[in-house]
Parts: structure tokens; C-alpha cells; sequence
């Protein structure tokens, strides 16, 4: 919103997340680098078990132990959040970044009315007097649409659908106004025809409040809907970061490549779809090089042996061997071996 | 329950929230039985104290240097020795004698092995009442479902060692002036189904719970689909599951077992003084703590504790080491 | 098309009592009644996909369960093969080895105690399959290599697999009793994309080469686009539209098909904004009177909050659509969104 000059809000470097075992820490993320500009809204999408989930619970500090941040850095606003203490911590979680998770039963106490929270939350975080946080919280659940905001304040929230509790969840995320929203699967739990209406509430709000968002989904239709910028994630680790259009429609990494063609779409039906063989290691499984390399068809040696940094591809950056000047000496090295193979 | 499959068209789940991801991963990880098993050295202590007396309890025939129930072995003379390291203690009875000139050790292995059998037993007769009305009623439900539950309510409000009695009274009322009466193997059948019906209760309880989960899963739905008979797929499919919770209830329940026969021993509605259990043993050893004679009734008393401590210790850490896989 | 179509589903209806609380039974409230599903009728002919459609609640996975067995019908007739089903004792052992079924979650619709092979197996074993052990394990070992696993993974645990390998555990197992027809709840639901794509893939495979019919229960349209021959919207316990597949694709007649054609996000439209599209699924327990949909539809009109349209052949659709509206059958409604068509 802010002209070119938007610099990275939320900046994540390099950040490793492990799980200390009696067999040794199990790394969950490998490094994970991302970042999130004012007003954008970045998707982060992935696999089950490709780290996304951990990498926005890593941000904000709500990993839960035994996991823990083992190396990296995690920078909001020009400050740096990794290692800050809980206290320090929840200050800057709702008052500057909201939250969203999947199931909007999670985030709300069955025991407190809609208004209640709205309102505690809102005194939380904001200099207001209850009259003046009772208002606020009226013009969120009307912002949020919910019909007849007002006299919904004192209802509970079983008493809300699926649909309406998302809604009050993200109104609960907006109530400090902050600058950036973690919405984790903010849809999975939702039926189609309330995914589209939730999707389309998220959009409205953020790009009228100029918030931004990390939208982390394994939903590509969610992102193709919703971002601006995409990151894919495989294995722990970001492998290719893009626009939305150039992710769907032109991807460099075999991965994202592949992923985006298995989507079943409407439109001209194919016999088959195409198919990524095999499935993503499992944590602590990964192979040495590259994660993807034992379910690539561009695979060579250099892959098997080396881990690739992110690189330019054709429009977006990805972390592929394939986009480095090396690519074409192994080629020559190794183009025979792989025929054979 | 049966409004539950209309609910159960829920759409997209999504494939696994960080929280369930990191679960999954620390107890696949580290929760391995062993390992907590070997790391935890109070367990490790219990599990070897159990396993001693087990041991003692099998083998008393041969361990015992003498056999406390043969009266002709006894010789009222060597009758109320003190514990070897005391004063006119003999060291051939180590922890003394008894009123009678038995020797303490070697009654403490007889009666251990007693108490053991009759909570084993009691034990495996309420498992095998509890599971399988568990299992019948979570995987049947409707009427039946609702008296066996009701019928463990009921039973639930009265205290174990009351129904006990209540059992062991009527049992010998019914066999009043039949000879049976006199049998002391006859009083330990009374004594196992007095203690073991006071707990199915708990069983029933917990494996009909499990039952209407695993019932309600779907690969219970698959046998069903393809005709697989009632009674085979509770056997096969749905109790192999329930098993859990029941080890963990099962081994509690143990130490409980030999406690309820203890005290009804000592009330004296237990095993008669011929054929003494840890519980006859403490009774009859009370007679004498004020005269002096303290080591009848404190060594027989200690064994009980250390036995009924060593199981629970188990116990707890297999409730432990179990439950974050009990879902 | 055979004359007897391998799968027909006359009226089919069950209603759920919803248990009352103690309390409330003796003040002489009566339950209250969940028409799960409330009269639905099809029929599926050999080699044949009918896909049923919709979303959380809509009794689409009832259908399945039903069919399957799993719940006695309220009202209605199930045949298979002209073989009426419908009372439990009239299904045969021969009859329940041509219908199996694959669930929506790997993780639950296999037994975690049992090994692979005897998951597999055990159909094999309960209709007779295999004369003796020996053939048992090579079949198990074919079924396995059919699916895309080893023969060597029998020896394994369900939870040694991933979520993809176990649902092709599933369909192993399904296949293992030579069916005719399978009833899919979901199968794709709980996966991956890329997994998913290998299972829909297999599964199309597997119906060229056995000449299968299928059942497939979903909520994704892209994926039942991709899978069906014929699709049937439901909505709160009936169906409202069945159409050719790519008919209903191209020129969705009900109201509800068209909105949730609208709804579904697509790769190719980036960052378009949302036609608002408004309300929720009303509860089952108390649908609305008339059409159940009219409280969403906005070209409800006074019949249509009153009379209960049935599912008629309709006069555009192609291929024998069927629609239950009155807004169609007047006439009232505009012409099938022409975006969507022109992909078809």
C-alpha cells in the first residue's frame, strides 16, 4: 500500500526448529526464510508435515515444548521477536500481530460471552473505556458480518455456526488493529460455500486496514484467491518464493511444478492427472542434498549431494540446483549415469 | 449415538495441526515403554521387588527353610523366638517365630504366595466380568447397554470390602453345616469372588467407553461391511484395542486385591489361621504386640506394604507411560 | 448400458431419533428426528461413477453407509444387480462380496493392531476366496503390487505408513474380495494434493482395468469433475440436481449446483473478489419448509417456501438432468453463469 519502498514487515532468517529426542534433536525446520511486506498478503502453502503450522507458531512464539527454536532469526517491524520473553511476547501478539487458527472453537472460551472477549481483549491491547470497547467490538462483529452485531454481544459461542465463529474469531484477531495477521488453515474446517465467504471477509479487512497476512494453508485455491505473494514449503524448508501468478502458472521448482499440476481443476478433463511419486520424508528422514531430490525427474548428482540455496528461477526464486551456473557441468558429468539409471 | 452418522460427513479435515504434528512426533519418539522404563529407577526398583516376590511365591517350597504348616514340624519350644539379631533369637528363624513355633520368613513366603493367588485371581475374574460386559453393552447398547451400567452403579456406591463381607457372609451361610464350610480352599474361592466381584465395575466402565470409540471407527464399519459376525469383530477387532487401560486398572487393582484380602483376613472372615495369608498373619500377630512379641505382626505387616507399594509404583507408571497413547 | 443397473436406490430415507435428555423425555417432549437422508433415488449402471456432491451434513456419506449396510433404512429399496437388498438377512454372502467400501480417514478405517497382510486377508478369509493359506498370501502379495505397495510391507503396522500408502492399504483391501461395485466416502478427503492425485489416478487405473463401478461421496467438485461420469448435488438429505458430469459443469440448472460451482476456488482466477454468497446450511434437524434451500436461494419465491419441489428431468440440461426446482420447472431462472461453461 505503502508505494515500492514497502520494506519486509515480519522477516524470518534462517529459522531452525528442532525437537530434542533421546536419539538426538529432530530437526522440523531447516531453515526456513521468509518474508512478509506491509499491507501483503503472503501465502504460505505446503504439505501436511512440511513445516508451515510450526513455522507460524515458531514466529510467535507459541511452539510448544519440547520443540523449540534451535537457530535463526525472526525480525517484526525492525525488532527482532525470537527469544523475547512470554510476557514480552503476548504483548506483541494481538496488540500487533493477530492470530487465526483452524478450528475457531480453539480460539474461543466456551464459558465467556462474544462481547466479554471482544471487549477484554480490546481494553487488553487499547487505552478505551468499557462503553468505548463495547462500541468498538459492535463495530468489528458489523465489520465482520455479522448480522444484528449488536444484540449478538451476549451470546455464547455455541450458539454461533461454524461460519459465524470463524467470523468472530478474525474480529477478535483485528481488535487492536495490528499490523500483521497469522492465519493458520482459517478455512479448512469450513464447507465450501463458507470457506468462499470467510476468504472473502479476510480479503476485505485486510486490504481496508492495510494489514498484512501470513496466510499458511495447504489450500492452493485459498492462496490463488487470497495472496499476493506465495512461498511453497517442502520438508522444513521455504523452496520457492513467487507471486501467486508465476507459482500457478509458471513455477520453477519441480516441486511446486508438480504440485500445482496434480490439482485437480475444473475446466477440460484429463485422463490422468499428473502425479508426484512418492510422498515428503518424514521428519528426521530427510535426505542429505536436496529434500526433493529422491521424487524428482530432473534429479542429478549434484542434488543427492549438496543442499541448494534459494536462487532466481524463471520469475519466482527457487532452491533448486537447476537455476545455478553448476547445473549444466553436472549435466555434462552426470547425463549419462542418469540415462542409464 | 445413532444421530452420529449424519454428523459424520464432516468435509476436509485438514491433514494435521502443528500441535497434533509435535504430539505425534514426541511420542513416537520418546515414550517408547522401555525407555521410560529403563530411565525411571524407582520403577525399576518396584518392578524388581514385584518380580522377587513373585519369585519367593512360586518357589516357597523350596525357599522356605521351614514348612509352617506341617504341625509336625513344629515344637511349641522354639514358639514367640525373637528375630535372629535380637536377644535369644536362633538364627535358623530369622525373623522369629510365631505363637505356635512357625517361622516367620518361611510363613511370609506361604502367605505371600496365598495373597498373590487370591489377587491374581480375584483380579483375573473381574477383568474377564468387567471386559466382557464392557464390551457386549458399548458394542450392542440400547436396554442391555443401560442395566449392565446401571448394575455397576449400583455396585459402584457399595464399598469393596462391605460387598466382600456381604459375600463371604452369605456364602457361609448358605454352606452352613455342609463340611464344605471347613475347607480352606473353599474359603479362598469365596475370598476371590467377594473381592473380584466388588471391581468389574471399573473394567465394564472403562472398556465400554473404548468400545463406543473403536466402535464408532471405521475400520470396525470395513468388517462390518463385508459381513464379519458380531461376536468376531468385538474379539478380534474392537477388544485388542480397549486392552490398554485395562493393563494399567489390572495392575492397580492387584495391589488393591491383596490389600481387601488382607484386611478381611484380619477381620477374620478370610483365610483361616491353618493356611495363613499375609492379612491372617497380621491378624493373628496383633494378639501379641503388646506382650512384647511385636515381630509376629510387624514383619508379616511390612511384607504387605512392600509388596502392595512395589505393584502400585508399577501401576502408576504404566498409567503414565500408556496414557498419552490412549488418545 | 445393461438393462438391470448394477446399483439401484429407490426412495431411499433414514431418520436419526436424537436422544432426549432424562429430564426432558419425562416432561413428554418427543425426540426430535434428523431426516439424515430424506427419499433419494438412483441408479448406476456397470463401470459406471456416480459421484454425490455436497457439503458437511448433507447426508452424502449416509447414502454410502446405507447402501453399504451399515444402517437400516427408514424407508426405500436397495438393489444390486436386481438382487433387493434393503433387510439385512437379504444380503447374501455372495451379494456383500461384490459392494465394499473405502473411508475418508486412513488413519481410522485400518485396525493399528493388525498387520498389513491380515488387513488385507481378511476378506479374503471371511467370503472363502482362497483354498488354503498359501493362496491367501499370494493373493495378498497381488493386491498389494495392484495398489503400488510390496509384498514386503504386509509384514508392517498401518502407522508404519504414510497417509497415502495407508489409503492404498484401504483399497487393497477393498479389492480384495473381486468386487463389482465400491462405495468411496471421501477417499481423497484427508490427503495431500499430490497424494491425492496418486490415489485418483490408482483409482481410475484400477476401474479401467477391473471394469469397477463406483460410489464416490465428495465434497470437491474439481476432484468429482475429475472422477465422474454422473454427479448428484445433495442438500440437506435430498438430491436437488443429477446431471451428466460435464453438463453439469457446463450449464448448472439448481441454484444450489450454481452457487457452489461459485464458490469453488480456482487456481486460474487470481485474486478475483468474491460474489458474497450469502447464509449457512440450515440445520438438518429442522430444515426449512418447502424448498429446503429457499432461505439461500434468491430466486425463492412463495411456492418455493411452501410446496417441496421434487426432482424432475429438466428441458435444457442435456443427458437425462434432473432438477428439483420450481424456479427451473417456471422457467424463472436466468441462464446457466457462462464462465464456467466456456472451460467445458
Amino acid at each position: 500500500m505503502n508505494g515500492g519502498a514497502a520494506r519486509a514487515l515480519l522477516d524470518v532468517r534462517d529459522l531452525k526448529v528442532g525437537l530434542p529426542t533421546r536419539r538426538g534433536p529432530l530437526a522440523i525446520l531447516n531453515g526456513v526464510d521468509l518474508h512478509v511486506k506491509e499491507g501483503e498478503v503472503l501465502g504460505v502453502v505446503g504439505e501436511s508435515g512440511a513445516g508451515k503450522s510450526i513455522t507460524g507458531l515458531a514466529v510467535i512464539g507459541l511452539l510448544e515444548p519440547p520443540a523449540r527454536i534451535d537457530g535463526g532469526e525472526v525480525w517484526f517491524d525492525g525488532a527482532r521477536i525470537d527469544g523475547l520473553s512470554g510476557d514480552e511476547l503476548r504483548r506483541i501478539r494481538g496488540a500487533r500481530i493477530g492470530v487465526i487458527f483452524q478450528d475457531p472453537l480453539t480460539s474461543l472460551n466456551p464459558l465467556y460471552t462474544i462481547g466479554f472477549q471482544l471487549t477484554e481483549t480490546i481494553r487488553t491491547h487499547m487505552d478505551l473505556g468499557a462503553d468505548a470497547a463495547e462500541k468498538r467490538a459492535v463495530e468489528l462483529l458489523d465489520e465482520v458480518g455479522i448480522p444484528a452485531a449488536a444484540s449478538r454481544l451476549g451470546a455464547y459461542p455455541h450458539e454461533f455456526s461454524g461460519g459465524m465463529r470463524q467470523r468472530v474469531v478474525i474480529a477478535l484477531a483485528l481488535c487492536a488493529n495490528p499490523r500483521l495477521i497469522i492465519a493458520d488453515e482459517p478455512t479448512t474446517a469450513l464447507d465450501v460455500s463458507i470457506q468462499a465467504q470467510i476468504i472473502g471477509v479476510l480479503k476485505r479487512l485486510c486490504r481496508e486496514h492495510g494489514t498484512a497476512v501470513m496466510l499458511i494453508t495447504h489450500d492452493m485455491g485459498v492462496i490463488a484467491e487470497t495472496a499476493d505473494r506465495v512461498a511453497v514449503m517442502y520438508a522444513g524448508r521455504v523452496i520457492e518464493d513467487g507471486t501467486v501468478a508465476e507459482v500457478v502458472r509458471n513455477a520453477s521448482h519441480p516441486y511446486s511444478h508438480g504440485l500445482m499440476g496434480s490439482i485437480p481443476t475444473i475446466g477440460a478433463r484429463i485422463g490422468r492427472l499428473p502425479q508426484i511419486r512418492g510422498s515428503m520424508p518424514r521428519v528426521g528422514a530427510v535426505p542429505a542434498g536436496c529434500a526433493f531430490a529422491p521424487r524428482c525427474p530432473e534429479v542429478r548428482d549434484l542434488c543427492r549431494a549438496e543442499r541448494p540455496v534459494m536462487m532466481d528461477g524463471k520469475a519466482t526464486s527457487a532452491a533448486c540446483w537447476q537455476y545455478s551456473p553448476r547445473w549444466s557441468d553436472t549435466a555434462a558429468a552426470a547425463g549419462g549415469a542418469a540415462a542409464d539409471g | 449415538m445413532t444421530a452420529r452418522p449424519a454428523t459424520g460427513a464432516t468435509s476436509g479435515t485438514a491433514p494435521g495441526t502443528a500441535g497434533r504434528l509435535l504430539g505425534a512426533l514426541y511420542r513416537g519418539a520418546d515414550s517408547d515403554l522401555a525407555y521410560s522404563f529403563r530411565r525411571n529407577p524407582v520403577v525399576v526398583t518396584a518392578a524388581i521387588v514385584t518380580l522377587l516376590y513373585f519369585f519367593g511365591a512360586a518357589f516357597a517350597d523350596w525357599l522356605a527353610p521351614h514348612t509352617p504348616f506341617d504341625p509336625s514340624t513344629l515344637s511349641l519350644g522354639d514358639a514367640e523366638k525373637p528375630p535372629a539379631w535380637i536377644e535369644g533369637g536362633d538364627w535358623s528363624y530369622v525373623l522369629g517365630t510365631d505363637n505356635q513355633g512357625r517361622d516367620i520368613f518361611s510363613t511370609i513366603l506361604y502367605g505371600s504366595r496365598l495373597s498373590l493367588i487370591v489377587g491374581f485371581s480375584a483380579v483375573i475374574f473381574s477383568v474377564v466380568l468387567g471386559v466382557g460386559l464392557g464390551v457386549t453393552s458399548g458394542y450392542f447398547g440400547g436396554w442391555y447397554e443401560s442395566v449392565v451400567m446401571r448394575a455397576a452403579d449400583v455396585q459402584l456406591t457399595l464399598p469393596s470390602i462391605l460387598v466382600a463381607l456381604m459375600v463371604d457372609g452369605v456364602a457361609r451361610a448358605i454352606f452352613a453345616g455342609t463340611d464344605i464350610k471347613t475347607d480352606a480352599t473353599f474359603a479362598i474361592y469365596v475370598l476371590i469372588f467377594a473381592i473380584g466381584i466388588s471391581a468389574w465395575p471399573q473394567y465394564a466402565r472403562v472398556v465400554r467407553s473404548a468400545t463406543l470409540v473403536e466402535k464408532s471407527k471405521d475400520y470396525v464399519a470395513a468388517a462390518r461391511v463385508i459381513g464379519i459376525p458380531s461376536w468376531r469383530i468385538m474379539l478380534r477387532h474392537v477388544l485388542p484395542n480397549t486392552m490398554g487401560p485395562v493393563l494399567v486398572i489390572g495392575t492397580i487393582d492387584l495391589a488393591l486385591a491383596v490389600i481387601t484380602e488382607a484386611t478381611l483376613s484380619f477381620l477374620g472372615v478370610g483365610i483361616p489361621p491353618t493356611q495363613p495369608s499375609l492379612g491372617t498373619l497380621i491378624r493373628v500377630g496383633q494378639e501379641f504386640l503388646f506382650s512384647g512379641q511385636w515381630w509376629i505382626t510387624l514383619f508379616p505387616a511390612l511384607a504387605l506394604v512392600l509388596l502392595v507399594l512395589a505393584v502400585n509404583l508399577l501401576g502408576d507408571w504404566l498409567r503414565d507411560a500408556l496414557n498419552p497413547k490412549l488418545r | 448400458m445393461a438393462d438391470t443397473p448394477l446399483l439401484q436406490v429407490e426412495d431411499l430415507a433414514v431418520h436419526f431419533r436424537l436422544p432426549l435428555p432424562v429430564a426432558e423425555r419425562a416432561m413428554g417432549r418427543k425426540p426430535k428426528v434428523l431426516k439424515a437422508v430424506d427419499g433419494v433415488s438412483f441408479a448406476i449402471g456397470k463401470g459406471v461413477t456416480l459421484s454425490v456432491v455436497g457439503e458437511s451434513g448433507c447426508g452424502k456419506s449416509t447414502v454410502a453407509r446405507l447402501i453399504a449396510g451399515l444402517y437400516r433404512p427408514t424407508r426405500g429399496r436397495v438393489a444390486i444387480d436386481g438382487h433387493d437388498v434393503t433387510a439385512a438377512r437379504d444380503r447374501t454372502r455372495a451379494i456383500r462380496r461384490r459392494l465394499t467400501m473405502i473411508f475418508q480417514d486412513p488413519q481410522a478405517s485400518l485396525n493399528p493392531r493388525w498387520r498389513v497382510r491380515d488387513i488385507i486377508a481378511e476378506p479374503i478369509r471371511a467370503f472363502g476366496i482362497a483354498g488354503d493359506a498359501r493362496e491367501t498370501s499370494r493373493q495378498v502379495d497381488g493386491l498389494l503390487e495392484q495398489v503400488g505397495l510390496a509384498g514386503a510391507d504386509g509384514e508392517k503396522y498401518p502407522h508404519e505408513f504414510s497417509g497415502g500408502q495407508r489409503q492404498r492399504i484401504s483399497i487393497a483391501r477393498a479389492l480384495a474380495s473381486k468386487p463389482d461395485l465400491i462405495l468411496c466416502d471421501e477417499p481423497t478427503s484427508a490427503l495431500d494434493v499430490s497424494v491425492q492425485a496418486q490415489i485418483l489416478n490408482l483409482m481410475r487405473d484400477l476401474q479401467d482395468e477391473l471394469g469397477l463401478t463406483y460410489l464416490f461421496i465428495s465434497h470437491d467438485l474439481a476432484v468429482v469433475h475429475h472422477m465422474s461420469d454422473r454427479i448428484a448435488v445433495m442438500y440437506l438429505g435430498r438430491f436437488v440436481e443429477v446431471a451428466e458430469a460435464a453438463a453439469l459443469f457446463a450449464s448448472p440448472q439448481h441454484p444450489y449446483t450454481r452457487l457452489l460451482l461459485e464458490t469453488i476456488p480456482d487456481l486460474g482466477m487470481t485474486k478475483r473478489d468474491r460474489e458474497a454468497v450469502a447464509g449457512e446450511v440450515p440445520s438438518p434437524i429442522d430444515p426449512p419448509g418447502g424448498c429446503a434451500f429457499h432461505p439461500r436461494c434468491p430466486h425463492a419465491d412463495e411456492r418455493c417456501r411452501t410446496e417441496r419441489p421434487d426432482l424432475r428431468p429438466s428441458q435444457s440440461g442435456a443427458g437425462g438432468g434432473a432438477v428439483a426446482c420450481h424456479a427451473v420447472e417456471e422457467g424463472r431462472l436466468p441462464p446457466a453463469p457462462a464462465g464456467e461453461a466456456a472451460d467445458g
